[in-house]
């Protein structure tokens, strides 16, 4: 019996955790760092406790130290979430020897599946199906490389330590092999602490399909079917679903089974995840096992109707399983989207920033959002990036993914560049509304995704000319006394005259110059050939836009920046051009090469005063536990870095001065 | 308050007529007020704005607060007046809100005759700093002119009322604490120095503008020195060195943005000392006033359907309802303010002028502004008038106006004529705006009268002499005088001249009268002292 619960996590995994718990009328304990003091996660538990500075690793990875916290507040039981020490087998020893129950599998599994490749050996004598590949100890390079030419590229490394995209690199040729395991290594080592690494061979056309399965203390164990997370970018999940769509009856209970075998191998208790290739012809492959709750778990509770939270604290409580695999039903289809803090128009960069709006859609029956975050916190450096976890479901895949389209459409944030408009992009492409589904699937099918460009957002040109306008409005400087006075009312009157006002607008990266005249009730707008006829109402952020007969709602937040306008279906940023002071006259020099966003130096690639090529690396920076490259403009040379490896810099920080060989054309 | 109930039909064909004729009279003014726009022409504009310059009507845009109304004065000064081309005067005058202050803003146009000071330039300029000093209202020059015009010095520069004048007022203006403003965007040269010298504050361009008592050759022709006017007069200099400026500006843009920043500091208030309430529209449509007024000048109608589309509600409460009738006086709203309106509606007759006389009394006593609406032939004349007295009687009302020191509005809806003129607040009585219809005419007297009462005398010259003297004769004598008083009493001819401050479309009376009153509360209401009433 559980009767207190620390949740040795943070963000939505933790919220999401204690919301179960406080339903089972358990007492949930929070742990926090210096950067989440004012977290939601710390707002909803019972207790929380202070356990260390922002980074990680003097706070979340802190296992001794979260142990000692939870002896002394009586703690019975330890969730670890996902991510930090979830899959850490040590952290699980530890509690262990002190008495409380990991909410997870036993050291022994974490151990068999901790290493990929020795989990792969594992699964070979269990008879699992495994893809062709280099699990050993010789980590030589030349070991490496030369299995990678035997299995023939395309390859993947990974860290066998690994998960998460973190660590792993493809490999399409022999001359990047190299390259791509050093820069694999270095972030398995800063990532998990260790580098070594597997080689596999990369299936072209796969599709990631993994199976949920559950085994409680007394030998029972089920599968909960499936989930297909094929839609990834940089091997980071995007949208996953349940059931994965095109899977027969068949197939489903062949790879139920499998996962099951392979649970059984290592004697797993508590939720795991099998994760399998599904390749085109009906293969599949096991990947690797995940010893603990999956960041997607949602979709899986969404149609099968159980709480896969609770069954694990059921577990540990030595509880059996409460459903057998016949009393299981499938039922409907889920999607979940991951709302990450991150710009998707330049290779998914993490972003941070402060959430100035964060309004996710309604939840209800069919719409479920899963968040750690409020409107006001901010997405820092320290942790990753994702926002929410928009969960919808229906009782098909098309009414789902409708669902999931509606609800991104009116998922507003703001102060942080997110990946929603990508999403929804993602979600209304035909290719994916008929689950043509590949890991592949987002750079296949780039066209179709990233199509937007400056003529599409014309529609929303006038609605944004008009938030301006009422803006300006609003903010005319009142006379106290004189407060009905003829001269506030913004009509910009002129004597045997109409007045034409001249207003350049910047959507996203484009100017357009209108010309707006003021009508009795509205103004009407000029752009080019086109004269479009509005008149709203502004209150807060809310805009109510009539333009030529059409009325919508828009949201608009106005930041220092300029401001960022929320349309059903698209969000853009646009900023009135206001002219040109002369302020910024002696202040020019060259495009820097400023630091992306916050993180650290990891490595400084060239020596300064040495001639360089264009593109050639200069400089590596890690952030969010991700590598930038900063690369020559041109032909040159630095002179000068200003940072050093190991060193912390804030984003926009100019990095290194860079001048261009004279002679070369760029 | 009672509500004036309409009597006009705009379904008529007489209204459709009315409504055409006065269309096609505000059409021929707004095509005027375009061209005169443009300023110096295209070339000139071009050339302007080549150097990085703004036009001036860009620079006063600029410097306006959004969406702020701008209530440009005497838009046809100087138009036809001179043989050279001096659109607007070459200087563009106007009341507009700045940092949410009215202010006074007086912009050269340098695309006119290098923004030269014609005579009527400098009536306009002090014309603008008159209305700043009756009102209150701060100044901004926008300075970018060459001085006065050389070839007319004569009529510019020695009188009182000339180019002297412009300093004098910016120092009694500043005394009163009326804040005064230049911006130098242009040259500043020789008398022009002065404008901005005596500023409570000024903002030069860099690399534009220049101040210098004389130029580069002036410089060279006296003292041989070899200087260029950047080196002599520039933003540098000034503000680095002579201290003849106070803020430097990189271009017009952000010198436009000082000048907002220097009046958002001026520390100013408008406490309002009148009983203000929530404007409403009036009842019928303002546009409507065009179908209102006859075709025919010499047709009388009701000014009631003027005023119930004029005032807020279209409520009048008028005073003296049934006594002399032929003058209207009431109170109403506009734009929310109180009012007292008097307005002709015929024939200035002893009753008429006596009611006049005893409600503008009124309304100094209770410090109620006044508005009046001209469409005035005269004073009746004739034995049994002049018997009984019309001639005090009518000074009983020029008194009363001239004495009274409420804010006074005049706007001349027809006619303009003789001592009727001065008894309804003419130019020569000071009310704070004074703007004419389009179809007004203003002279001592009617054109037919003036002909009729030249051809008498011509008449009695001849029978004396015993010639004779035919109809045709008579005719063609009276036909040229008819001819000038026509285009003499023209708005075009009186606005060019500054007679007024500006021909406005009627449809714009409310809100031109709404603006004025707003201004003219940026100045306390004074105790009025009347003067001797011949009873």
């Amino acid at each position: 019996m559980i009767r207190k619960l620390l949740i040795a996590n943070r963000g939505e995994i933790s919220c999401r955790v204690m919301k179960t718990a406080q339903r089972m009328g358990i007492r949930t304990v929070a742990v926090y760092s210096d950067a989440d003091s004012d977290a939601l996660h710390v707002k909803m538990a019972d207790e929380a406790v202070h356990i260390g500075g922002a980074p990680s690793k003097d706070s979340y990875l802190r296992a001794e130290h979260i142990i000692e916290v939870a002896k002394r507040l009586g703690v019975d039981a330890i969730h670890p979430g996902y991510g930090f020490l979830s899959e850490n087998a040590r952290f699980c020893r530890l509690c262990e020897q002190n008495d409380i129950i990991f909410v997870g599998p036993p050291v022994g599994a974490i151990e068999a599946m901790g290493s990929k490749s020795a989990a792969k050996q594992i699964m070979e004598k269990a008879g699992v199906p495994l893809v062709p590949g280099y699990h050993g100890d010789d980590q030589s390079v030349e070991t490496l490389r030369s299995s990678a030419q035997s299995m023939g590229y395309p390859v993947l490394l990974k860290a066998a330590a690994g998960g998460g995209g973190k660590g792993m690199r493809q490999v399409w040729s022999d001359d990047e092999f190299d390259a791509a395991l050093d820069a694999a290594k270095r972030e398995a080592q800063s990532s998990f602490g260790d580098d070594i690494m597997l080689v596999e061979k990369y299936l072209t056309q796969p599709r990631h399909v993994e199976i949920q399965v559950f085994c409680d203390q007394h030998g029972n164990g089920v599968y909960l079917f499936e989930r297909d997370c094929s839609v990834q970018r940089r091997h980071q999940k995007v949208i996953e679903e349940a059931p994965a769509p095109g899977m027969t009856e068949q197939l489903r209970s062949a790879m139920g089974e499998a996962a099951l075998k392979a649970a059984q191998a290592i004697n797993y208790v508590g939720a795991g995840t099998v994760e399998f290739l599904l390749d085109s012809d009906g293969q599949f492959y096991f990947m690797e096992m995940n010893t603990r709750l999956q960041v997607e778990h949602p979709v899986t509770e969404m149609i099968t109707g159980v709480d896969l939270v609770e069954w694990q604290l059921r577990v540990a409580s030595k509880e059996p399983l409460p459903l057998q695999q016949s009393e299981l039903k499938l039922h409907g289809h889920a999607f979940e989207a991951r709302v990450y803090a991150e710009d998707p128009d330049n290779d998914f960069l993490p972003a941070t920033g402060h959430l100035r709006l964060l309004r996710p859609p309604l939840e209800n029956r069919h719409v479920r959002v899963d968040t750690g975050v409020l409107e006001g916190d901010d997405v820092s450096v320290y942790y990753d990036p994702m926002i929410a976890k928009l969960v919808v479901w229906d009782e098909d895949r098309t009414k789902a993914l409708a669902r999931l389209a509606k609800a991104l459409t009116e998922y507003h944030i703001d102060g942080v560049t997110t990946n929603v408009n990508f999403l929804y992009n993602l979600a209304t492409t035909p290719a994916f509304m008929d689950a043509q589904l590949s890991t592949n699937f987002i750079t296949e099918h780039e066209a179709a995704i990233f199509h937007r460009d400056a003529s599409e957002h014309n529609g929303l040109l006038p609605v944004a000319a008009l938030y301006l306008l009422l803006d300006q409005q609003n903010k005319v400087p009142q006379q106290q006394d004189d407060r009905f006075s003829p001269w506030q009312q913004h009509n910009a009157w002129r004597a045997n005259e109409q007045h034409v006002q001249s207003l350049t607008l910047r959507l996203n990266d484009d100017d357009f110059d209108l010309r707006v005249k003021r009508l009795d009730n509205g103004y009407s707008i000029d752009y080019q050939n086109q004269t479009f006829v509005c008149h709203g109402e502004l209150s807060g952020n809310s805009l109510i836009a009539n333009v030529d007969g059409h009325r919508s709602e828009f949201v608009v937040v106005e930041h220092e920046s300029g401001h960022s306008l929320f349309a059903p279906g698209e969000a853009l940023r646009f900023t009135r051009v206001m002219p040109d002071l002369g302020l910024d006259d002696d202040t020019g020099h060259d495009a820097g090469f400023t630091a992306p966003m916050n993180g650290t130096v990891v490595a400084l690639a060239v020596e300064p005063g040495q001639m360089v090529d264009k593109d050639q690396t200069l400089m590596i920076m890690e952030a969010m536990k991700m590598e930038h490259a900063l690369k020559a403009p041109s032909r040159g040379k630095v002179t000068e870095f200003f940072y050093q490896p190991g060193d912390l810099v804030d984003g926009g920080a100019e990095l290194l001065a860079f001048e261009a060989d004279q002679g070369a054309s760029s | 308050m009672p509500r004036i109930l309409s009597k006009i039909n705009p379904k008529s064909q007489e209204f459709a007529d009315n409504q055409a004729h006065m269309a096609a009279q505000v059409q021929d003014l707004n095509d005027l007020v375009a061209t005169i726009k443009l300023g110096g022409g295209e070339k000139a504009n071009a050339r302007h704005e080549s150097r990085g310059k703004l036009l001036p009507r860009d620079r006063i845009n600029a410097l306006l607060d959004e969406g702020s109304p701008f209530l440009e004065l005497s838009q046809l000064a100087a138009w036809n007046v001179y043989e050279d081309y001096v659109p607007a005067a070459g200087v563009i005058a106007g009341i507009g809100r700045v940092s949410g202050v009215e202010c006074m803003i007086v912009a050269n146009d340098a695309t006119v005759k290098g923004g030269t000071y014609y005579p009527l330039t400098v009536k306009k300029h002090l014309r603008a700093q008159t209305i700043a000093e009756q009102n209150n209202l701060p100044c901004i020059y926008l300075v970018d002119s060459g001085g006065a015009n050389l070839p007319r010095q004569d009529d510019v520069f020695p009188d009182k009322d000339h180019f002297g004048r412009i300093f004098f007022n910016q120092a009694n203006l500043s005394a009163n604490n009326i804040p005064q403003i230049a911006v130098v965007m242009g040259s500043c040269t020789a008398g022009g120095a002065y404008v901005p010298a005596m500023a409570d504050e000024s903002i030069i361009v860099r690399n534009q503008g220049t101040i210098f008592l004389g130029g580069p050759p002036l410089v060279k022709a006296a003292t041989g020195e070899v200087v260029s006017a950047e080196d002599l007069g520039g933003g540098d200099v000034h503000c680095r060195t002579s201290g003849v400026v106070d803020h430097l500006a990189n271009n017009d843009h952000h010198a436009l943005q000082l000048a907002r920043d220097a009046v958002a500091r001026l520390n100013r208030t408008k406490p309002l000392f009148l009983d203000v309430v929530e404007p409403k529209p009036p009842a019928y449509p303002i546009e409507d006033i065009y179908g209102v007024i006859p075709k025919d000048p010499r047709q009388p109608y009701d000014v009631r359907e003027i005023i119930a589309r004029i005032v807020d509600g279209s409520e009048f409460d008028e005073f003296k309802a049934l006594y002399g009738t032929t003058l209207v006086c009431g109170f109403a709203r506009i734009h929310g303010y109180p009012v007292g309106i008097v307005a002709n509606n015929g024939i200035l007759f002893s009753e008429s002028a006596q009611k006049g006389a005893h409600f503008i009394e009124l309304c100094a006593q209770r410090k109620i502004p006044l508005v009046f609406l001209q469409n005035i032939t005269g004073f009746m004349v004739g034995k049994q008038y002049e018997a009984g007295g019309i001639a005090k009687h009518g000074a009983k009302m020029v008194t009363a106006v001239a004495c009274a020191k409420v804010p006074k509005f005049t706007v001349l809806i027809g006619g303009s004529f003789g001592a009727g003129n001065y008894g309804m607040c003419g130019r020569a009585y000071d009310p704070r705006f004074l703007f004419m219809w389009p179809n007004a005419r203003i002279s001592v007297m009617g054109g037919e009268q003036a002909a009729g009462v030249l051809a008498q005398v011509k008449r009695d010259q001849k029978e004396r002499a015993g010639e004779s003297w035919s109809a045709d004769e008579e005719a063609a004598f009276k036909q040229p005088v008819i001819d000038t008083y026509e285009e003499q009493g023209h708005p075009y001819y009186a606005s060019a001249r500054l007679w007024d401050d500006g021909v406005i479309d009627p449809a714009d009376t409310r809100y031109v009268l709404g603006l004025s009153l707003s201004v003219a509360l940026n100045k306390p209401i004074e105790e009025t002292r009347f003067g001797v009433f011949r009873m």
